[in-house]
């Protein structure tokens, strides 16, 4: 049984996701309990398979008994765990908080959908992360795309299918030209499977073929990360879907798309492709790194609704992780793997967050924070936690992923970056800090009459803050953020494991 | 030297974090409430004094909290330095805190529980940066600082104080993530760590322009040090009630900023590096400029308030000037300024504050004959300015005379030549007002009388004027820390 | 010169994916744009398949007795999987269509753009 842990990580939630449909018929509640038995069996098999990469290093389970390369390799190493955990866990928090949060967004009739297609989403990015054949990379992120794009279209306003549609043509284009890619790998080793893709590549690094297939790998997988200037699918995506489904996307998606990436570029083509390359790769991933960082901000800077400003901000963490992917070195490295850790932690409690607001009071503008400190206390703390961690207050996470960034950055020469990374922070500290000081400040809309100070006697407002099932999730990964800010030593030295035998 | 384990130092920082929560659920009883804080305020001086003993025979006190990353600790560390602005800010919290209580009570403020809350989390931070062991604990107090302090500058939530409560953030804010955290980052690529030490941890580590350059970045980094261009924070920061501005901007803030200056340049620097490179008399010319230049602007000011602010640019880089000289008299001066001029100033913060909640009057041009009207307020004004401008019997002197040692010493006419020309300038705009209180008649529509603000408000302002007296008469103390902190890094 | 028109395969994977992209992008129909998405995800089918293509060989099915040259089945198999994966796509799409008909009524994108921006 232990032994098949990696198989019944993928068929849980599988079954489980075509059960649910049919059980829901009876009452909703039941799909909701089948979706969170199912991710907490999935979060607890990914905790047991960390413990055994500890101790063995790494884990390859054969898919059927069928010996690789013919068969589908399920190969587990720090880099795998490390993202699993993270999938795993939003997975989780996400079904808690979905329990009351969907009760506004999407109709009765429809959410045992809801749950399957859910489920169906965790499904496909948990066997992305785990598995060691790359078609089967394919077929799971269609999977996980095809779920998403049904989710993003569930969302509450007509924008939302129009956001769903637009994801799903330049989501299939990426899949495609990944698909793509791995056709020509194919073609030219004779093999899928990335531990034996890797070993047999090196002597074709030279030839156009596998140039190309690389080119069409990192465009693909570039489109599902929304790495600047593919990733304009990505605001309305997050904006118009479900608050649940812009959390766990926002925390896990993008982590996942970057993980393949990392994957792609570092396991199947090693560091000695990069220098074969007839021209300098690593600045063109840099360039695109620091635009997106740049742009990410300033455009979130511009916005009136908060998922969209979220949304933005996203697109600047995803420069963050493909600006460490890019300068090639094991702090670099661990930077990005950090960077992925709290982006899926501070980005999954602000969304949180904002659903909560959108349960209560239905409106996502930033006008409409003004003065909710007092109206939802917890969901605004854990909102300003977050916050602050994603300005890069020390002893929060944010802190820890711009530390290794900027010293990875001065390690490989590149002091320039350092100014462009504190500018991002000064950035995201203003629109933080504008949305801040609006809800603690501020009076609530109709208590202006009692705004200029002298005044004693305040009718005190009443705390009418979201229900249980969305505040634990919620306020529980913003300490998180608190947690891993000060005890970062836990996840760095697993990401500096994986990063050293990325970069051997 | 002996080090010693204690966890007295946390204790120090957790006294008023453990208030902030106390504060906070007694808000409905406002007595209770205001216990809490003195409370707080009392037993942490008592446990700064407790170490006194322990530090002026020559030990430090240490205690290593938490590790975050491999070269990111968060430690603490108590040594003759630390014990200064301890000591001075602590004593002066105890003053602070019945000054406060009276004067909000006297103009019945708004939001009192949030405002002692924030109180005592800002001299939780001070304490923390006074005893930081490396430069990642005391950035990570720096900015609890920042953070906490802007609330109290904005507590009016008027427009304008909102205003300058932005302005605030901004330059602090800006400043420490564009220069400050840069210049950590490139310490602790070079030095390979962050901790203190006493002759440096730079020095062979890197050449002399990239040291010079992380130099800069500090000094641009720590505006709470009120140096020019960054220094318009202070005076936007007047927005804030005295209270707030008497000890924050007298003591903890601008004292925190330059207390990191001085643990900056003696402890990561070092004396000898700073020498050689020649950085001493970079700084040293900075600083002039901004006491000369923050004079002449004070001279302009008709509120009140704001020239008491540009005072403070024009002495806190009297600080700076003296640790720049690099030399024994000037580090000694530097040193013991931060207490004396803390004492000074915040008589001098509390009596504008008084005048207001006596007479509701802010500038310096309503303000003929106010002598008569509050005549004890009004000595303990004249007491600060004469500590300020250096006139014996008072504590402003002894800096002065240490300073003016340390320029002979270092051999720099030009320094002082500075020193004595903003003297004249501190007399320039400080004077007149004395004049016009005592000397000058009041307008025809004003009550006759002693019209005294109430009692908790003049009493702290009467003790702390005592206090610059008593500062020249019985210096041993502070110069005894001084002088161990001169040994330790020559 | 001869030998680079006999590769006529890459030929025509090459015009599909160029068509399909196009298509894509340029068209404002929905229900156009979902055609050329197919279009192009053929392109890389016939990719594939004619990878599996070797020269003499028959289909790979194992003919007992002599000896055969038969084709790679792998790619054909994947491709498989890949045209599920292109049905499922294209069923989803053209349901989220028909709901936007029904919210909007057009499926022309210029006009729900410009709907989207009055609503926002």
């Amino acid at each position: 049984m232990i032994k098949h842990l990696p198989a019944l990580l993928i068929v849980i939630p599988l079954l489980t996701a075509i059960i649910t449909h049919l059980i829901g018929r009876i009452n909703w509640v039941l799909s909701w309990y089948a979706v969170t038995i199912a991710t907490f069996i999935s979060f607890v098999i990914s905790l047991s398979l960390l413990q055994t990469v500890l101790v063995q290093g790494r884990i390859s389970y054969w898919m059927g008994g069928w010996e690789p390369p013919w068969g589908i390799e399920y190969a587990i190493d720090y880099l795998n765990v490390f993202v699993l955990i993270i999938v795993s866990f939003m997975a989780f928090a996400g079904a808690i908080y979905s329990r009351n949060n969907i009760n506004v967004e999407i109709d009765d009739d429809r959410k045992p959908f809801f749950y399957s297609v859910y489920l169906l989403f965790v499904t496909g990015l948990m066997g992305m992360v785990i598995t060691g054949d790359i078609f089967n990379i394919y077929v799971f992120l269609e999977i996980t795309s095809l779920s998403g794009y049904a989710l993003v279209a569930l969302g509450k306003k007509r924008q939302a299918l129009v956001a769903g549609f637009n994801y799903l043509v330049m989501g299939t284009v990426g899949a495609t030209f990944f698909l793509l890619g791995i056709g020509y790998l194919y073609l030219m080793t004779g093999t899928l499977n990335i531990a034996d893709l890797a070993a047999r590549l090196p002597e074709f690094y030279q030839t156009k073929a596998i140039f190309t297939a690389f080119a069409f790998i990192v465009v693909g997988l570039s489109i599902k990360l929304a790495v600047f200037p593919l990733g304009f699918w990505l605001p309305n995506a997050y904006t118009y879907a479900p608050s649940t489904v812009s959390a766990v996307m926002a925390a896990t998606g993008s982590k996942v798309a970057a993980y393949a990436l990392i994957r792609v570029m570092f396991t199947v083509f090693t560091l000695n492709f990069f220098a074969e390359t007839p021209f300098n790769f690593q600045y063109i991933l840099l360039i695109f790194a620091v635009a997106a960082i740049l742009v990410g901000s300033i455009m979130a800077l511009a916005q009136t609704d908060i998922k969209k400003m979220l949304a933005f901000s996203s697109m600047g963490q995803i420069g963050y992780i493909v600006l460490g992917i890019s300068l090639m070195s094991v702090t670099g490295m661990i930077g990005s793997l950090v960077v992925l850790l709290n982006d899926a932690l501070m980005k999954g409690a602000l969304f949180f967050a904002v659903g909560a607001v959108v349960y209560r009071t239905g409106l996502t503008s930033i006008e409409n924070f003004r003065g909710l400190g007092k109206k939802m206390p917890w969901s605004m703390a854990a909102f300003t936690i977050a916050g602050l961690s994603m300005t890069g207050v020390p002893l929060t996470v944010g802190f820890v992923s711009k530390w290794y960034l900027a010293v990875a950055s001065i390690e490989s020469g590149m002091w320039w970056l350092v100014p462009i990374i504190l500018l991002s922070s000064l950035l995201t500290a203003i629109y933080f800090w504008r949305i801040i000081d609006s809800i603690w400040l501020k009076p609530a809309p109709g208590e202006e009459s009692l705004e200029q100070g002298h005044d004693y006697h305040r009718t005190p407002v009443k705390a009418n803050d979201a229900p249980l099932s969305m505040l634990i999730p919620t306020f529980t990964i913003a300490v998180l953020c608190i947690v891993f800010g000060v005890f970062a030593y836990a996840p760095v030295s697993l990401a500096e494991k994986a990063a050293v035998i990325l970069l051997k | 030297m002996e080090i010693i384990e204690s966890a007295r130092p946390v204790y120090v920082v957790l006294v008023s974090l453990l208030a902030v929560i106390l504060i906070g659920i007694s808000g409905k009883y406002p007595n209770l409430r205001e216990l809490w804080t003195m409370l707080a305020a009392l037993l942490k001086f008592g446990l700064v004094v407790s170490m006194l003993p322990t530090i002026l025979a020559g030990k430090v006190i240490e205690f290593h909290v938490t590790r975050i990353l491999p070269g990111l600790d968060i430690a603490f560390r108590v040594d003759s330095l630390g014990m200064v602005l301890a000591l001075t800010a602590s004593f002066l919290w105890i003053i602070t805190s019945i000054y406060t209580i009276g004067y909000m009570r006297s103009l019945k403020e708004h939001a009192q529980t949030r405002f002692f809350m924030c109180f005592a989390i800002a001299m939780s931070a001070a304490m923390g940066v006074a005893f930081s062991a490396n430069v990642f604990t005391l950035f990570v107090f720096y900015e609890m600082i920042t953070v906490s302090t802007f609330a109290l500058v904005a507590h009016e939530e008027t427009p304008e104080a909102i205003k300058g409560a932005r302005k605030y953030l901004v330059y602090l804010l800006g400043t420490s993530v564009f220069f400050f955290l840069p210049a950590i980052f490139l310490t602790y690529h070079y030095a390979g760590t962050l901790d203190f030490a006493s002759h440096g941890i730079l020095a062979g580590k890197a050449s002399y322009t990239i040291i010079s350059i992380i130099f800069v970045l500090y000094i641009a980094g720590i505006a709470k040090a009120g140096m020019m261009p960054f220094h318009s924070w202070l005076p936007a920061a007047m927005v804030a009630p005295t209270p707030v501005s008497a000890l924050l901007h007298a003591v903890a803030v601008v004292k925190v900023g330059v207390f990191t200056v001085l643990r900056i340049v003696l402890f990561v620097f070092g004396v000898d590096l700073l020498q050689k490179i020649g950085l001493g008399v970079f700084l040293s010319y900075f600083a002039s400029f901004t006491i000369i230049a923050a004079s002449i602007l004070a001279l302009k000011q008709d509120n009140l308030k704001l020239r008491l602010a540009y005072s403070t640019v024009s002495q806190l880089s009297y600080i700076i000037l003296g640790v720049a000289l690099l030399t024994p008299s000037g580090i000694t001066s530097s040193i013991i300024h931060i207490t004396i001029h803390a004492f000074s100033k915040i008589t001098l913060f509390f009596v504008a504050g008084a005048i207001f909640v006596a007479t509701q009057k802010k500038y310096i041009s309503q303000m003929n004959g106010i002598g008569r009207r509050m005549p004890f307020t009004m000595a303990a004004f004249t007491v600060g300015v004469l500590s300020m401008i250096a006139v014996p019997p008072f504590g402003g002197f002894v800096s002065k005379w240490y300073l003016l040692l340390g320029a002979v010493e270092a051999n720099m006419l030009p320094i002082l030549v500075v020193i004595v020309a903003s003297t004249l300038l501190n007399a320039a705009y400080f004077l007149p007002i004395v004049y016009a209180a005592f000397f000058k008649d009041p307008p025809a529509d004003e009550v006759q009388g002693v019209h005294e603000a109430p009692l908790m408000i003049v009493v702290p302002l009467v003790i702390t004027a005592l206090g610059t007296l008593a500062l020249f008469i019985w210096p041993s103390l502070l110069l005894n820390l001084a002088k161990m902190v001169v040994t330790l890094v020559m | 010169m001869i030998e680079l028109l006999a590769k006529y395969n890459y030929w025509i994977v090459i015009i599909l994916l160029t068509t399909g992209l196009y298509g894509v992008m340029a068209r404002q129909n929905l229900i156009k744009k979902i055609i050329a998405l197919n279009v192009f995800q053929t392109a890389v089918l016939l990719f594939y398949v004619s990878m599996s293509k070797i020269k003499g060989g028959t289909a790979p099915i194992v003919m007992h007795g002599q000896e055969h040259i038969y084709d790679n089945p792998l790619p054909q198999v994947l491709m498989l999987t890949a045209i599920v994966v292109g049905i499922s796509t294209t069923a989803v799409a053209l349901t989220i269509v028909m709901h936007i008909y029904r919210e909007y009524g057009t499926i022309e994108e210029d006009r729900i753009l410009e709907m989207n921006k009055h609503n926002d």
